[in-house]
């Protein structure tokens, strides 16, 4: 049986393997088609590094693509130039404190809020998740010019407080609402018994929830953080300066100041880029649980 | 009926007792300490600027409140041009951008099945989303640069157009006397001439690095008979020299074609010019001539498209904006794709139905609710652009590229300060984007 059975298999891989090859011939237009599209889709990325490592006077005379001609033209005196310019430098920091603040407090807030939406009993619940949903699509210009004028009146404006939560009451609704569907997921025995043994929902909260929410909490921390890095137009309103304003600042005369505008730009997509890398997987999670859900 | 209808569902309602039914109350404290923080920040940040704005629009442009106005602030919406302007432009991203992304993200999501390096393909498409629309903004700025030394597509433009229709050797020359006139964008010799006669072609306006390689000091060509000889050089030096004469230090310019018109306009022979500029047209035949210059010689290298100009940046814009999006429409089609029942394809595959057949017929139907989820998202995405077009469009054409969001921040918070009118901006905006709400409210309570 044994060998009646090798010997039938045995030309089935030949078969396999010219079959596949044939499929492939088949395909080669489509990888071919798909292979310079994503060649395309690299092109603005590529172009602004290459502008970024090429000085200015290289740049204007010939255009960055000529560095792949001439690769001696590369230097990063752009960068050390950008790492002297106190401006930067502060500029930079601004936004990673905005960015790291401001995911702390969202994902501390929504979580309370996603808990108490997702296992405590309260009259009017759903109706009130109902409302914070609501408040997803309110764009944040609504908010721009009674903020501007409460700031004034409290005095905070133009400070990192200010903008901090502004972004945090933005992307509020969203938090709960992603983790309020995540948490109610969290099987219910689990809860029931840490209740019996007497544990408070606080110590519930700390020990099971968090802990059993990560990846909803991580995706979530994701989004808020590259939201708030990558803000222009909160910071730009309220006076305070991160990267984004900093940059925009500097673009009055664009063509001649490529050298210093294209360096921070990148400078500016590092951080992103590296959090986009490392946590691809809960990036991409928490864009379908907000879309198609 | 109704009776039994109540009881029917008391039950339910009552079911939750379990083990902690006897401290409600001080369940409903945790609940809301719970939610304090949330509902601060959403009450002082959200729920208090709708009503403040809502309120603000019918008030004037300065003060708390100002004066109040009625309805002007959104008359002004549709008859201040800048903010029509706006409102157009907008009207042209929702028109676009949605479908295009849609249709590009579901076309990738499904041609990606077929491809074994599909997760690398995603990757690079769905890079875009993490930078910010504000680097975007910068990035494409600097690709559509219309020199085509500086701006990337404007220097691909320039390689197709050199191969299409070559520039000319000297494009920016002109002719140094009166002698020598403009013709069909070539210059033509006013005076006429016989064999034996000469022609001074004589050129100023050529940078000396833009001079043909090769070339030498010109040469005063020397009558022969039978035929008609000249020069064509550059008659210039330092300090000026004479027009119309070869002089010392002049160049003659290598490479040009010169052709001998006879008299009915017909070019009848043509030369090169040599290094020292001079060429000759051998064996005339008797008769009057003209010789001039073609216009290939003069023909202007691609300048490129202004893509940042008044008229092409809507179009510049909506295309480095799909450049991001694309991706997050892509990732979620292969999502909806991925979750579809594979025996439904294989079925209409058996019955004979094409790849395309199935696409149209099976695919699309099915996937109908994750394609209006993105169309949708995108809709909103859309109708708040902002980031992109400040750090996009020069200051040239922003005027030209605003959109509502956009509008609203210029009109209060840049040179006006008309919290009146930004409020009323405001107000459409956030009435554009109402009907999603009522989509969503309506999805979500069917979850909850």
């Amino acid at each position: 049986m044994a060998a009646v059975g090798e010997a039938v298999r045995l030309p089935a891989p030949h078969e396999r393997t010219s079959a596949r090859i044939l499929r492939a011939l088949a395909k080669t237009p489509l990888q071919i088609l798909l292979a310079l599209i994503a060649v395309l889709w690299l092109v603005p990325t590529i172009g602004l590094f290459v502008t970024s490592i090429v000085p200015q006077s290289a740049v204007s005379a010939a255009g960055w693509w000529k560095v792949f001609a001439h690769p001696s033209l590369a230097t990063f005196s752009n960068y050390s130039a950008l790492f002297h310019n106190a401006g930067l430098t502060g500029a930079l920091k601004t936004t990673a404190y905005i960015a790291v603040a401001n995911t702390l407090l969202v994902v501390v807030v929504g979580a309370l809020a996603g808990y108490a939406f997702a296992w405590l009993e309260f009259p009017g619940r759903d109706w009130l998740f109902i409302g914070v949903v609501g408040l997803l699509v309110v764009p944040l210009q609504m908010a721009l010019i009674p903020m501007f004028r409460l700031y004034d009146i409290l005095g905070i404006g133009g400070t990192v407080l200010s903008v901090v939560l502004f972004h945090a009451a933005f992307g509020l609704p969203f938090a709960i609402f992603l983790l309020r569907n995540f948490f109610v997921g969290i099987p219910k025995d689990i809860l029931e018994s840490a209740r019996i043994d007497g544990a408070s929902e606080l110590r519930i909260f700390v020990r099971l929830i968090l802990p059993l929410g990560l990846p909803a909490i991580a995706s979530l921390a994701i989004f808020q953080f590259l939201w708030t890095w990558n803000d222009l137009i909160v910071s730009l309103t309220f006076g305070v300066t991160p990267i984004t304003v900093w940059i925009f600042s500097q673009m009055r005369e664009f063509s001649s100041s490529l050298d210093v505008v294209s360096t921070a730009t990148f400078l500016s997509l590092l951080v992103p880029l590296a959090v986009f890398f490392a946590f691809q997987r809960y990036f991409v999670q928490g864009l379908l649980a907000g879309s198609v859900k | 009926m109704t009776d039994a209808s109540i009881t029917a569902e008391l039950p339910e309602r009552v079911a939750p007792p379990g083990p902690a039914s006897g401290r409600r109350p001080s369940r409903y404290r945790t609940g809301a300490l719970f939610l304090l923080p949330a509902f601060v920040l959403l009450g002082v940040w959200l729920i208090y600027p709708v009503i403040y704005t809502i309120v603000r629009s019918f008030f004037g442009p300065s003060g708390y409140l100002g004066s109040w106005v009625g309805i002007d602030n959104y008359k002004s919406l549709f008859t201040t041009s800048t903010l029509v302007t706006a409102i157009k432009n907008s009207a042209i991203w929702v028109a676009v951008v949605p479908a295009f992304v849609t249709a590009i993200g579901l076309l990738f999501a499904v041609l990606i099945e077929r491809i074994r390096w599909s997760v690398a393909f995603k990757v690079v498409i769905f890079l875009p989303m993490a930078i910010s629309a504000f680097a975007t903004g910068v990035t494409w700025r600097m690709l559509y640069l219309q020199d085509p030394s500086q701006g990337a597509i404007n220097a691909l433009g320039r390689s197709v157009s050199d191969v299409v229709s070559a520039p000319g050797v000297l494009p920016n020359a002109l002719p140094s006397t009166s002698g020598l006139q403009p013709r069909g964008g070539g210059l033509i010799l006013k005076t006429p001439l016989h064999p034996g006669g000469v022609a001074l072609l004589g050129l100023t306006g050529i940078a000396p690095a833009d001079m043909p390689r090769g070339s030498r000091q010109a040469a005063q060509p020397t009558a022969k008979p039978g035929n008609i000889e000249g020069v064509v050089w550059r008659d210039f030096k330092p300090g000026g020299g004479k027009p119309g004469v070869v002089e010392q230090g002049e160049t003659g310019i290598k490479g040009v074609t010169v052709e001998l018109h006879d008299s009915s306009g017909n070019v009848v022979q043509s030369a090169k010019s040599a290094a020292n500029g001079t060429f000759d047209f051998a064996n005339a035949k008797a008769g009057t001539y003209t010789a001039g210059i073609g216009a290939a010689t003069f023909a202007k290298p691609f300048g490129g498209y202004s893509w940042l100009g008044p008229q092409l940046i809507t179009p510049s814009l909506l295309i480095a904006y799909i450049w991001i999006w694309a991706g997050f429409s892509m990732v979620v089609i292969a999502a909806g794709l991925a979750a579809m029942p594979r025996d439904v394809l294989e079925a209409a595959r058996t019955d004979g139905a094409g790849e395309w057949q199935v696409f149209r017929r099976v695919t699309v139907p099915l996937l109908a609710p994750v394609l209006s989820v993105v169309f949708i998202t995108m809709i909103i995405n859309v109708l708040k652009v902002f980031d992109i077009v400040i750090a996009l469009a020069p200051d040239s054409s922003q005027a030209n590229s605003s959109t509502i969001a956009l509008a609203m921040w210029r009109t209060a918070f840049s040179g006006t300060f008309d919290f009146g009118t930004g409020s009323a901006i405001a107000v459409f905006l956030f009435l554009l984007v109402l009907p999603v709400l009522a989509l969503n409210i309506r999805r979500f309570r069917r979850e909850v």
